[in-house]
């Protein structure tokens, strides 16, 4: 570790970072968005059960086992030496939601990745945004054996406020996953500019 | 294979952690030369030292790299800064950017990778 050793006096530069979640059902394509931009790494998290999981995980008798391990996917996106913004892929299962409380805090804004085949497996991910007002756009991966559904379509299925964003998009390709993103930064913009004017007026 | 609670002594918090976040930057303090000659430390110790020396960088990519559970990584981390040989950068709130530029220069870094 001699090479490469910054000089003395020289210090390093700290990034400002940043997170922005994708989230939705299990097999929408969460993965593959995160790996179309940045390099994918896995992530353990250990969960204490004690704390985390008392009302799922019963460990009477074998109090031994005290942790649960939760994988997720995060990549890196270096924007700038100086800028770096981060992915973190939401774990799937329901009962891993305790995560995403330590996810959402001081996220940017996030994605819900639809699959129209099955709406459904995303309602709990919209409901978790509205609820903790996150700002959060639609990403409705178009897998090619799904019908095409217009996004307006999609807004009232989903019944979502006219002002979040739904963005048709396909989770391979590098250039659709960068709009979806710049559409979350967008909307976070705006939803912050919307909420410094409710509180001044 | 070691139980990944092992090398923080059973540990599963630390005073100074305060549920460090994920993307809580970790910067090696430059008095900082040699760790390896600190006897108290665990080699993965070490290695946070080394790999923050030159890179600066997050709780989740540590954990990555070092193939360890994030709360590993936040006891060992919160050791070191006891040891005032790191220092941890809080990432800034969304609410306290919004203000400011990044953002856009967010949207033009992403536009142009």
């Amino acid at each position: 570790m001699i090479l490469g050793r910054t000089e003395r006096g020289k210090p390093p530069v700290e990034p400002v970072t940043l997170k922005i979640l994708v989230a939705g059902g299990f097999g929408v394509g969460k993965t593959t968005c995160v790996g179309a931009v940045s390099e994918i790494k896995p992530l353990r998290t250990e969960e204490v059960l004690t704390e985390a999981g008392r009302p799922f995980d019963d460990t009477s008798g074998v109090e031994s086992k005290s942790t649960t391990t939760v994988a997720m996917d995060f990549g890196r996106i270096t924007l700038r030496e100086d800028l770096v913004l981060y992915l973190f892929g939401t774990p799937g299962q329901d009962r891993f939601w305790f995560l995403w409380d330590e996810l959402a805090t001081g996220a940017l804004g996030a994605v819900v990745l639809a699959d129209t085949r099955r709406l459904e497996d995303c309602f709990a991910a919209v409901d978790y945004f509205e609820r903790r007002s996150i700002p959060f756009v639609i990403g409705v991966n178009c897998f090619e054996d799904a019908a095409r559904y217009p996004p307006e379509t999609v807004r009232r299925a989903l019944d979502l406020d006219p002002d979040v964003p739904v963005v048709l998009c396909d989770a391979r390709q590098r250039e659709s996953v960068k709009e979806v993103l710049v559409a979350v930064v967008r909307h976070a913009m705006a939803y912050a500019a919307e909420h410094r004017q409710a509180v001044t007026t | 294979m070691v139980r990944p609670y092992a090398m923080t002594r059973g540990r599963t918090s630390h005073a100074v952690q305060h549920r460090l976040d994920l993307i809580a930057v970790v910067v090696t303090e430059p008095h900082v030369d040699d760790p390896e000659e600190d006897h108290a430390l665990a080699p993965e110790h070490v290695r946070i030292v080394e790999l923050c020396r030159d890179t600066p960088q997050s709780v989740a990519e540590l954990g990555a790299e070092l193939d360890l559970p994030v709360g590993v990584v936040r006891v060992l981390v919160g050791d070191l800064v006891d040891e005032e040989m790191v220092h941890v950068t809080r990432p800034v709130p969304p609410a306290e950017l919004v203000d400011e530029s990044i953002l856009r220069d967010v949207i033009n870094g992403l536009r142009a990778l």
